[in-house]
């Protein structure tokens, strides 16, 4: 009888399990795939040997509608990538366009950028938490999560009016002042939000079947990490201290000091720990902004549809997720000619089946948590 | 007041006997109405950012499940409200109608967010202008992505949609169950 | 060219490494918006990917982009463009490398170098029709498997057409 990996985890009575190959098939619709996402699995009994993700079920053809759309009318639809952190995917997008046309934004709505996006983070990253714990079976997480969530929206749904899907910042700067009520509004979040984000790490942190079920699973080394184009706190879970708001400062990011979370375990319980330090960083770098926002302007002058000179540019920021990217190719006209993004989750997905491997398929699902994947992103 | 509406649920204005439906059934019928739209259990396929004000929708804040709704399942055997949240794409039509089919009667169907209702802001060769294209749909909800509220609203509406039905129709006359 | 091309010494140091090194794989270099663009021959490309990643640093491929220069191109030139965009961590820069290529003509995979080249061609060969020789596993991503047509082609319309599918 074969001695497999599954016959060591479980050896019954009387011997070692038989060695029995399955295929199982996880979507496109599941509970817990994040999305539209197809997983193919191959196990040995409980043992996953192979991973197949199948994509593709929610490709929109974005890139494609781009070049039939003015710079100012992309702005939109990027939210629409990661919805999870739309702003993060305008941020992106537009910086990449004001590096092509050489645009300098000035400073109040640089520190404005900064405050939305690192609301953003924080909610991006609460809904991952609690989508992973959900998956991981800490239901009440998830609804603890969503709850402290609503408080970031309602800023957002008095700063531009939309909840999820804002269009919050746009070529030249962002779109509104932020005005007494609403500083009041992010102020009082501020002070809240560390009291109840203790709540989830009460109910997580110290628990032994999440422990259990997280520590030593899904692992994957530093340099495989690197070959595989990891980026975002898995890859700072993995030890290596990449970001992009560290490495190559965008939008003031110099101004404000705060720490980039490090571990060196690389399973999923260190990228979970990663995501809550990466919230606790967010506060501290959104009161430094408030505290020290600069008087003035905070858009520059742009043209309602600006027609760039030839060119192109690849510009990639510290988004949630990872490393998002947009490179941009124009050619004179108000329309791009290539617009091609970079995404994080796109890459990240590659790493599951190395991470997998080994563990119980019952594993994956927490794995694929702690990637923390949008399919928007992936499937563009 | 029972009687004289037109059914809801089937392909006809009238019945044959001349749009008078028998007192008790039109008791039984408010009765079975009632308790279909009182515990509706959603199937929610969330497919895109519209999944994300669904689950919001369902979350502690615009609890859902204050109209019954609690038990979002994950199978569409054991569901019997279809929310279809999302892009549709060409790749994933085929999935959702097989998704439909394996619902039990008697299903609705509500297309959440103006990508399901009418392709939204894609007008690209890979996305279905509508999921209505491929199984019938009950209620639209228009919005991108509609907020709680609007799905709530959307859901409400869904229930006096259900409070006009006529589910003894289905049970007693199965040449009357919907056409689709 | 001994002179120096941009301000950043790092970038610098790689592009002399690559002059003196694969000389003739090298077709141009240019210097925008402080972004490195070297465009090289695409028979050259695994050897100088593998000197960029071992000697120079640059351990991340973030991503291959594909460029359709149907209508923008000078008679006689290739269709497509393959970009190669390239981050070194640490050290902090991007280089791009460049490489023409016609319809029909297939590009060594870069996937023995850099795993996240793997899903990145499998993108371009589903969008853009251009093959990749070497790859352990060419098909498509996004469209189903038995799609005709590539979409990202300048002369694939964006309503797509009604036999695609």
């Amino acid at each position: 009888m074969k001695d497999t990996r599954c016959a060591r985890i479980f050896p019954w009575k009387g011997g070692a399990m038989a060695f029995k190959e399955i295929e199982l098939n996880m979507g496109p619709q599941h509970p817990s795939t994040h999305g539209v996402l197809r997983l193919k699995l191959r196990v040995d009994n409980e043992v996953v040997l192979g991973i197949e993700p199948v994509i593709g079920y929610l490709h929109r053809g974005m890139e494609k509608l781009w070049e039939s759309l003015t710079y100012t009318q992309i702005v939109p639809l990027t939210d629409r990538l990661d919805y999870l952190a739309a702003v993060s995917n305008n941020f992106a997008f537009v910086l990449a366009v004001e590096k092509l046309m050489g645009l300098e934004i000035p400073q109040r709505g640089q520190y404005i950028r900064v405050i939305l996006a690192e609301l953003q983070r924080l909610a991006s990253h609460l809904a991952g938490v609690g989508f992973m714990a959900n998956d991981v079976g800490a239901m009440s997480v998830l609804l603890y999560s969503f709850e402290i969530r609503e408080d970031i929206l309602d800023i957002f749904e008095s700063y531009a009016g939309g909840r999820l899907t804002i269009h919050g910042i746009r070529l030249g700067g962002v779109p509104f002042d932020l005005d007494g009520e609403i500083i009041a509004m992010i102020w009082k979040a501020l002070a809240d939000i560390p009291r109840k984000v203790r709540d989830i790490e009460g109910l997580l942190n110290e628990n032994r079947i999440w422990k259990h079920r997280t520590e030593g699973v899904g692992i994957i080394s530093a340099d495989q990490a690197l070959d595989y184009g990891l980026t975002g706190p898995a890859l700072r879970a993995s030890g290596i201290s990449w970001d992009m708001r560290k490495d190559i400062p965008y939008s003031s990011y110099q101004d404000f000091a705060f720490d980039v979370p490090v571990r060196s375990g690389s399973d999923v319980n260190d990228r979970y720990l990663v995501r809550m330090e990466e919230i606790r960083q967010s506060i501290r770098i959104v009161t430094q902004a408030l505290d020290r926002l600069p008087p003035g302007e905070f858009q520059a002058q742009v043209p309602r549809s600006p027609k760039i000179p030839p060119g192109e540019v690849f510009h990639s920021i510290e988004a949630p997720k990872g490393e998002l990217g947009f490179y941009i190719k124009s050619n004179g006209t108000d329309k791009p000619e290539r617009v091609k993004m970079k995404s994080p989750s796109f890459i990240n997905l590659q790493s599951l089946e190395l991470m997998s491997k080994g563990n119980l398929f019952s594993d994956v699902v927490g794995i694929l948590g702690s990637l923390d994947i949008v399919l928007g992103e992936i499937d563009k | 007041m029972p009687g004289k509406r037109t059914p809801s649920n089937s392909g006809e204005d009238l019945t044959s006997d001349g749009g008078r439906h028998p007192f008790l059934l039109t008791k039984l019928d408010r009765w079975i109405a009632w308790s279909q739209k009182n515990s509706l259990w959603p199937f929610g396929s969330g497919l895109a950012c519209c999944a994300i004000e669904m689950i919001a929708t369902a979350a502690a804040r615009y609890d859902i499940s204050r109209f019954g709704m609690e038990l979002f399942r994950a199978s569409p055997r054991q569901a019997d409200l279809f929310i279809i949240a999302g892009t549709v794409t060409n790749k994933m039509a085929p999935v959702i109608r097989r998704l439909w089919e394996q619902m039990a009667d008697p299903k609705w169907v509500v297309a959440m967010g103006n990508c399901a209702v009418s392709g939204g802001p894609f007008p690209t060769y890979s996305v279905l202008q509508g999921v209505d294209k491929v199984v019938p749909v009950d209620v639209y909800v228009a919005g991108c992505p509609p907020t709680p509220q609007g799905l709530l609203h959307g859901l409400l509406t869904l229930q006096e949609k259900i409070a006009r039905s006529h589910p003894t129709k289905d049970i007693f006359n199965s040449d009357a169950r919907r056409i689709d | 060219m001994l002179e120096e091309l941009t301000d950043v010494p790092a970038l610098n140091k790689a592009y002399r490494s690559l002059e003196e090194i694969f000389g003739d794989f090298l077709l141009g270099v240019s210097f925008e918006k402080k972004e490195l663009s070297v465009r090289i021959k695409s028979d050259g490309l695994l050897s100088i990917l593998r000197h960029l990643k071992s000697a120079l640093g640059f351990n991340a491929l973030n991503d291959i982009i594909g460029l359709d220069n149907l209508r923008s191109k000078a008679e006689g030139a290739k269709r497509f463009s393959l970009l190669y965009q390239l981050y070194a961590f640490p050290g902090f820069v991007r280089l791009r490398l460049v490489l023409d290529v016609d319809e029909n003509e297939p590009v060594p995979s870069a996937a023995p170098v850099f795993q996240s080249a793997n899903w990145a061609e499998r993108e371009i060969f589903d969008m853009f029709g251009i093959r990749f020789s070497g790859h352990p596993d060419l098909r498509r991503i996004y469209m189903p498997e038995e799609y005709e047509g590539h979409p990202l082609r300048k002369d694939f319309p964006l309503e797509g057409r009604s036999d695609g599918v």
